[in-house]
Formats: structure tokens, sequence, C-alpha cells
């Protein structure tokens, strides 16, 4: 049986945007999972919180920009509340989302959906929050 | 006494509710909210990228109007305390947050974090106290078995909200005693309920609240109480949840309903 050790590389174009967004240090992860074993939405995920920084930490940052879990992330801040090494997982989805949004078409909500959101009773501050998280 | 009060987009539309009790419970116990001149939206969601500065301006309007009048700023809204919150803490400690903010609102003097906001319920805890509002009660609340469904965005990051300890809270069980209603304790009441996530990912948000409402159940509660709307919406639409096992209000409602003071019906 062979092992070997990889070494974090975050000196990507990608990583380097991510860390300067997100003001956070993704080698300060030591993968213990406290994150996911908490993360209340990890049925909406494709990728879980902690393999998120672990892909973070080997420059997959594409095979993030395509996940369903940027997008099932409600930002309630217990991963963050509770990580042992003060990392702010909310703040790299956070990043992660802001680097598909901000590029030019790529707005995750649609206009077009809001009158029937507003049938549904939702309360202003649910559509607020969905055109600040959805919409650069 | 005096403080300014910060509404919030919701409180004026989907949760008048919550705001009608509220002002009338603190008419009632001698406190004077103010509503702020020109309060604009908070945004609903605090900017987490620190190199969004736009999405802030609004939240340092209301903190400087506070502090110019020398009050403290009240707020309702589980969100609304949040954000502003948050980006009060960024004007005392991010130097680079402080100077873009101010070298655009070209305030007379510039603000540097100097207001104290304060939500509703730490202005019952706090300034009020819950002994004096016990004594305040005119209808109890006895028999009621009433869960508190906390949320997120009060309580946590606890080292900038500093509202309660974030795993084991007690300000809305300390509340609801006061109003002499019977607490019930469950496991769920700091999970989250799943926010804005109910505007595209349903199904997603329908596991997150059927697991604190069926907790809540389990535990024999037959009402919850929360601060925020959006919590309130997407509880009520969970599957599981059939009114008359349990109801959902604002912890401001039962306030108001303890304190006998008239709240419009809708």
């Amino acid at each position: 049986m062979s092992r070997e050790k990889i070494t974090p590389d975050i000196t990507q174009k990608e990583t380097v945007k991510i860390s300067e967004i997100s003001e956070e240090n993704i080698l300060d992860c030591l993968q213990c999972s406290k994150c996911t074993a908490g993360c209340p939405a990890i049925h909406g995920m494709d990728i879980l919180p902690h393999q998120v920084i672990r892909l973070l930490q080997l420059g997959q940052v594409d095979k993030l920009l395509n996940s369903e879990t940027i997008w099932s992330c409600a930002s309630c801040f217990t991963c963050a509340s509770r990580c042992p090494r003060d990392v702010d997982i909310s703040k790299l989805m956070e990043a992660l989302r802001l680097m598909v949004i901000r590029v030019k078409g790529s707005n995750k909500l649609k206009v077009e959906k809001i009158p029937k959101l507003l049938q549904k009773n939702m309360p202003q501050q649910g559509i607020v929050s969905g055109f600040r998280k959805y919409v650069k | 006494m005096n403080y300014s009060y910060y509404p919030g987009c919701t409180l004026k539309t989907k949760a008048r509710d919550l705001e009608e009790s509220a002002l009338n419970s603190a008419q009632a116990l001698g406190v004077n909210l103010v509503e702020q001149e020109e309060w604009q939206c908070c945004g609903a969601v605090y900017p987490l990228a620190s190199d969004e500065i736009a999405t802030k301006l609004s939240s340092v309007r209301s903190l400087v109007a506070a502090h110019e009048k020398g009050e403290k700023l009240v707020t309702l809204c589980s969100a609304c305390h949040q954000v502003i919150k948050r980006v009060n803490h960024d004007m005392k400690t991010k130097e680079d947050i402080r100077d873009k903010v101010n070298n655009y609102l070209q305030l007379k003097e510039d603000y540097q974090g100097e207001s104290k906001v304060i939500h509703y319920l730490e202005l019952l805890r706090d300034d009020i106290g819950f002994e004096a509002l016990a004594k305040k009660v005119k209808v109890s609340l006895e028999g009621r078995k009433i869960a508190a469904y906390y949320g997120c965005l009060l309580l946590r990051p606890k080292e900038i909200m500093e509202f309660d300890d974030p795993e084991r809270p007690t300000v809305l069980e300390d509340f609801l005693e006061c109003l002499g209603a019977n607490v019930i304790n469950y496991p769920y009441k700091t999970e989250c309920c799943g926010g804005y996530l109910s505007i595209d990912k349903e199904k997603v948000v329908q596991k997150m609240v059927n697991n604190i409402i069926s907790s809540a159940l389990e535990q024999g509660a037959k009402e919850i109480v929360t601060a925020c709307p959006l919590c309130k919406y997407n509880l009520e639409n969970s599957s599981l949840y059939n009114k008359e096992d349990i109801s959902i209000s604002y912890f401001t409602e039962l306030l108001a309903e303890a304190l006998d003071v008239d709240v419009k019906e809708d």
C-alpha cells in the first residue's frame, strides 16, 4: 500500500481571489469535519462542507463553482461557530458564489420569479435576501 | 427612556404583527421607541464578502443617526439585527472599510462604530429586566406549552452578536418564563430554518423545518415563538405544520397578550 502526501497549492489565481474576498486562510483547516457534522443543509449538498475546503486546498475550484453545495448553503454560520480552527466556511461559500455571479449574465435569481414568490406570501426579507445572495 | 428604532422592510408589510405588538408593548412598559427618519432597507443579509462596501452603507446611515441623537439603536427583526450589528462591528474594527465608508458618506465627523445596537429582547432583558417585566404581567401564560425558536441570526457569530450562548441560549426561555409560560425545551431550537433558500430550494428547506417542528412536537410543544419573519414563514410552510397542533407567533405577540395590550387584527 502506498500513501502520498499532497501539499496544498494556494497560489492559483482563483484560490488567491477566494482568499481575498473571504479573508479566510484555507490552510488553517485540519479536516476534522465538525462543519459537516453540524451543517443543517447537507442533504442538498453534493460536496460536503469539509470537502469544500479540501478541494480549495487542492486547487480544484472548478468542481466547487459547478456544485450544488454553494447554492444549498443558507449562511447559518453553524460551521463557523463550531470550527476549532476559526475558519469561517460561510465566507468561503460566499466567495465561491460571488465567483460565479459576478460574471456578467450569471445571476442566479431571475426577476420573473418574484411575483410568484410574493403570491406565496413570502416576506420581503426573503426576497431582498435572495437578491443580495443571488444577483450582482 | 428614548431609543432610536429601526423597523426594516418586512415589519411595515408582511410582519406588521411583529411591529405593532412590539411597539404597543413598549409603550405599556414606559419605553419610547422612536422610528428613525429616512431609514433604508438593511439588505436582509450581512455582506460576507470583504470587498463589498455599498451594501453596508444603509446600516451605517442608521448607526450614524442613532449616534447623533445619543440613543441606542433598537431592532426587532433578527435579520436587520444581524446586518446592522455586524456592519457596526466592521466600522469599529476594520480600518479599510471604515475609511472607504467615511470617504463615501462625507459625514461631519467620521463614524467609528460608536453606536450601541440592541435587539428588542436585549432591551427587555438588560434595560427593563425580566424581574421588572414579570411584575407587569396582567394575563399570565400559565399552562401554555411554548417552545422558543432562535434560528441563526441573533446568535451567530457569537463574538460579534454578543447576544447569548450560541449553543445553549436561554434569553427567550427566560422571557417566556417571566410571562408565566410552561417552557418546552427541544434540541432543534438553534438550527437553521433554511432562510433565503426557500426562494429556490424548497425541498432542502422542507427537511430543515420538518426537523425543527417535529422536534418541538415530540417534546410536547403547542406553540413556537420566533423573532424572525422569514423563520416564521419557513416554519409555517413545513408539511408537518398544522395550526391545531402547533401555532407559530412572534415573541412580541405573546408579550402583548401577557401585558393585556391591544393589537390590531389584520
